[in-house]
């Protein structure tokens, strides 16, 4: 071995011997692993029982098919963003329950009933998951089905590579709850502060589980980055020019520049700490040469632009939905991409901000401070660009676009507060007190909002049903009123002086303000409960709830001319397009007859299992990593080069869809939304004529 | 400013389905999404380019730029590196006119190249080795080690996919799959000596000034 470890190795189990230590009679740990494990075992349940396995490995594991893959990408989200709730719920409820010297304690811990080593960890997994496992899959996910859609594509780029990131993606939630119940996870807090995370102050095994959970899912998301930016260059239908994208594809190509160019960062940095860890070299070690400032650097020239990652396809979803249920084109199409571009641009000049206080000097301050600011001006042209789009229109209240007006209002607060922490002088003030974690929440709370806005928006398109109003309503309500419980208090704390990661409050002044963060989380719950109704709801109404191509009656773009649920060929047909809102111009000009004169031909790609066996042996790599068993990583590594070479021999790799096939497919899939028309929600008042319904029958002669 | 393109088209006489439209052109989407790639791997080499600057000076009492780097071995190993590229080169000029036999030639001696780099990459750093230099001693040794062994790793990879490359061109001849493949690998191939030329002029030549 070349670096000193502390506890049991052996060459066979390399170092699980751990295990033994851990201490496994935790009530709060044994929840989670019953609550998984009854979980489980009901899904597999019903698959046996249902007969579904041959169903899942035909139509999901081994899939190629782009929406399919994003929804799968959208369901891990929201399983972990579950999971970094429940995380949420203990930091909050230790919170408030370890308020000054007389607070009790259980469970082992002093006061509260966790004891800081693991209230550490639920911090870190919270903050570690709800970016990278729960935020970014839901993103790409949501990039993933619409992009191909509203540019006119058959399908991605690279199919195959797309599933490899998905596989990689579901690898790093894995590794994650792995750690739950096998060992420990980081303690390190989400951003891995140095030194902090050498082996001789994090001995462990979960700072390790962090790494390896991180580097596999981000080299996913590379691959993520590559396949989207490639297709959105070659992929596009005729006539499609680039003054013609719809804003949602501008702004997931302003992101993926971002991801692409910015995880490898990441990947180094996680890469030196493992050098360090495992190999005893000095990059971030405190003597020896090591140079801490260098980690947080680098950490955060990749950290910043990743916020950048989450928010620009949440900046992308508004611009979809507001001008829907304005039944108004978006305002400002050219300042919207240039403020996207912009915003990717400024977005890696900035990373210092997140340390004015650790004494770079007046001038670099200054410099980032500015810089920071920047980006106030083009996010600035976006919300006046999405007011003006709902100033003087036929503004409907829809659910997503509640959520999407909500957005709106947390980008705005949390812009203004995040203009305040730019600032050198508030900043050594508030510097790690919970006011950044206010400021921060209600940054990624903006995402949140615009992604559940978007689920529900494009729901419909993926499913062929709506989501229900009534319980989507309920939860969009109960979450706004803990959005505001939780935050205002925590922002006002902040002020107060309250640091963050306390797992101890000896100040029992800010108890009752813990304790209205408490309702807060109180009404986050409910508002899941809500979710997951409106979820049974739907599923219970999917006839009745059944929509035709445009389930929104005023939708605008490409995504909406084809039909819902979309085929897996998304478009009969290749579109040609005339218009920066192909929809809305087809629809004004009564084209919507999704029949074209003729049926030809299809190429597609094959499903193929490769993605998930590399998927299976990256998973097996990862926890070999963690636990140094070296035999298994070699093994799995080797196996894994001998797959892709496998692969690369492969030479049947797609097949043709017959004319007549997609004939029969289509008539079948016209003939249901025949049946379901009716359903769309009327777009409010469309008299002027400019918005013909969506049932106008298409006389309009077709074709060349 | 209108939101709205200005119509140029009638509706009455647009063609709405492009019946023709049979996809895109394999190679160049696939050349596209590897130079992407290559951007990113770019980005790799520029965070460690940039880490190495800050570490140079970290030795730590240890051995120093001056004690440990021969530029003059170094150039030798450049010279190996371009003549390998320059052998692909050949290779690749002869697909251009179909020639089996002239990829696989340069190929060949694009890979024993290769392997001649790594060899004197493998003797250099046994050297090291043998002085004491090991990467555990200093923050610059760790940075050094690693940002040339980074690139000898990528030269690894590079000779692996020739391998399979010379295997899937006797096997298969001129496919689409094996062309792009060959175009792909020629970009990462003249990519490692582009990163090798870095590594000379900022790691090997700056540390003898
Ligand atoms: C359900 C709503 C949420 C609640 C109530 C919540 C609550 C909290 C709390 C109390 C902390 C710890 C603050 C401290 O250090 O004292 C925290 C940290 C954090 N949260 Fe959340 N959170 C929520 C959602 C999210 C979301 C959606 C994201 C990101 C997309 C997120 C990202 C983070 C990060 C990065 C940290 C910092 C972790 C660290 O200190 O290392 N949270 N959250
Ligand atoms: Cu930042």
């Amino acid at each position: 071995m070349l670096v000193d470890l502390q506890g049991p190795w052996n060459p066979l189990f390399g170092r699980l011997g751990l295990l033994l230590e851990v201490h496994y009679n935790n009530p709060v740990l044994f929840f989670a692993f019953e609550l998984s494990v009854v979980v489980g075992v009901i899904l597999l349940f019903w698959a046996t029982c249902a007969r579904k396995w041959g169903y899942i490995w035909r139509e999901w594991l081994t899939t190629v098919d782009h929406k399919k893959i994003g929804v799968m990408y959208i369901v891990v989200g929201l399983v972990m963003m579950f999971r970094g709730f429940f995380d949420a719920l203990m930091i909050r409820s230790q919170q408030a329950i370890a308020v000054g010297p007389d607070s009790p304690g259980v469970l082992g811990a002093a006061h509260g009933y966790l004891p800081p080593y693991h209230f550490d960890q639920v911090f870190t997994a919270h903050g570690m998951i709800m970016i990278l496992v729960a935020a970014t899959p839901i993103l790409v996910g949501m990039m993933n089905i619409i992009v191909p859609l509203q540019i006119g594509a058959r399908d991605m780029a690279y199919p195959y590579l797309n599933a490899l990131g998905l596989w990689l993606t579901v690898v790093s939630a894995a590794l994650v709850m792995i750690a739950l119940f096998i060992g420990d996870f980081s303690h390190a807090g989400w951003v891995g502060l140095a030194p902090l995370t050498e082996l001789p102050y994090s001995p462990g095994v979960g700072v390790d589980y962090w790494i390896w959970s991180i580097q596999i899912g981000s080299v996913g998301t590379t691959m993520g980055a590559i396949n989207l930016i490639a297709t959105i260059i070659k992929m596009r239908a005729p006539g499609m020019t680039w003054g013609r994208i719809p804003v949602f594809t501008w702004t997931s190509m302003a992101s993926n520049i971002i991801a692409l160019t910015s995880f490898p960062v990441l990947g180094v940095t996680l890469a030196l700490l493992t050098f360090d860890r495992y190999l005893g070299t000095h990059f971030f070690t405190v003597g020896l040469g090591g140079d801490l400032m260098m980690y947080t650097n680098l950490f955060w020239i990749w950290g910043h632009p990743e916020v950048y990652f989450v928010v620009l396809p949440a900046f992308g979803m508004l611009s979809e939905i507001i001008p829907t249920f304005s039944e108004k084109p978006l305002f400002g199409y050219v300042t919207m991409v240039i403020a996207s571009m912009a915003i990717a641009a400024v977005s890696w000049s900035v990373w210092l901000h997140h340390f004015f206080t650790m004494g770079a000097g007046p001038n670099v301050n200054a410099y980032f401070s500015i810089a920071t600011m920047l980006v106030g001006i083009p996010t600035g042209v976006k919300v006046f660009n999405w007011a003006f789009t709902m100033y003087r229109s036929r503004m409907r209240f829809d659910t997503p676009m509640l959520w999407a007006i909500g957005s709106v209002f947390l980008l705005i607060s949390g812009g203004m507060t995040g203009m305040m922490l730019a600032v050198p002088a508030i900043n050594y003030i508030v510097h790690n007190s919970v006011f950044v974690i206010a400021h921060f929440h209600n940054m990624f709370l903006l995402i949140v909002y615009a992604a559940f806005g978007a689920v529900t928006y494009w729901f419909p398109k993926v499913f062929g049903f709506t989501l229900d109003e009534r319980w989507g309503k309920r939860f969009f309500w109960f979450f706004t009123a803990g959005t505001l419980m939780v935050f205002i208090p925590m922002y006002t704390l902040g002020f107060m002086g309250m640091t963050r990661r306390l797992d101890y409050v000896s100040h029992t002044a800010w108890w009752p303000l813990l304790n209205a963060e408490m309702v807060g989380i109180g009404l986050y719950a409910i508002s899941i409960a809500c979710f997951v109704m409106q979820l049974a709801v739907s599923i219970r109404d999917r006839e009745k709830n059944a929509v035709g191509a445009d389930a929104w009656g005023t939708s605008r773009t490409l995504e909406w001319a084809t039909h819902s649920p979309v085929p897996y060929y998304n478009f009969a047909v290749t579109p040609i397009i005339h218009d920066r809102d192909e929809w809305a111009w087809r629809r004004k000009h009564g084209l919507t007859s999704l029949k074209p004169d003729r049926y030809v031909d299809i190429h597609m790609p094959k499903n193929t299992a490769v993605p998930l066996v590399l998927g299976v042996l990256s998973l097996a790599f990862g926890f070999a990593m963690v636990w140094r068993i070296w035999w298994l990583a070699a093994i799995s590594a080797i196996a894994m080069l001998l797959v892709i070479i496998y692969r690369s021999f492969d030479k049947d790799t797609d097949y043709i869809i017959p004319a007549s096939d997609v004939e029969r497919m289509e008539k079948e899939m016209l003939a249901r939304a025949e049946r379901v028309e009716g359903n769309a929600p009327a777009p409010g008042g469309a008299a002027g004529g400019a918005y013909a319904s969506p049932q106008a029958p298409s006389k309009r002669h077709q074709g060349d | 400013m209108s939101s709205h393109s200005a119509e140029s088209v009638d509706p009455g006489k647009v063609s709405l389905w492009d019946y023709e439209h049979h996809g895109h052109d394999p190679i160049s989407t696939r050349t596209l999404g590897f130079w992407l790639y290559m951007l990113s791997d770019a980005m790799i080499f520029a965070a460690l380019f940039a880490a190495y600057g800050v570490y140079v000076r970290n030795a730590a009492g240890g051995p120093t730029e001056a004690d440990i780097i021969h530029p003059i071995y170094a150039m030798w190993e450049s010279v190996v590196v371009f003549t390998s590229v320059f052998a692909y080169g050949l290779g690749m000029a002869a697909l251009k006119k179909g020639n089996r036999a002239g990829v696989i030639n340069g190929l060949l001696a694009a890979f024993a190249l290769g392997l001649v780099f790594l060899g004197m990459e493998y003797k250099e750093f046994a050297d090291l080795i043998a002085d004491g230099a090991v990467p555990q001693r200093s923050g610059f040794l760790s940075a050094y080690w690693t940002i040339v062994l980074t690139h000898g790793l990528h030269m690894i990879f590079g000779l692996l996919w020739m391998l399979v490359m010379l295997f899937q061109v006797m096997r298969e001849g001129f496919t689409q799959n094996v062309v792009y493949r060959l175009i792909n690998l020629r970009l990462f191939w003249h990519f490692q000596a582009i990163i090798w030329v870095c590594v000379f002029t900022f790691v090997y030549l700056k540390g003898v000034l």
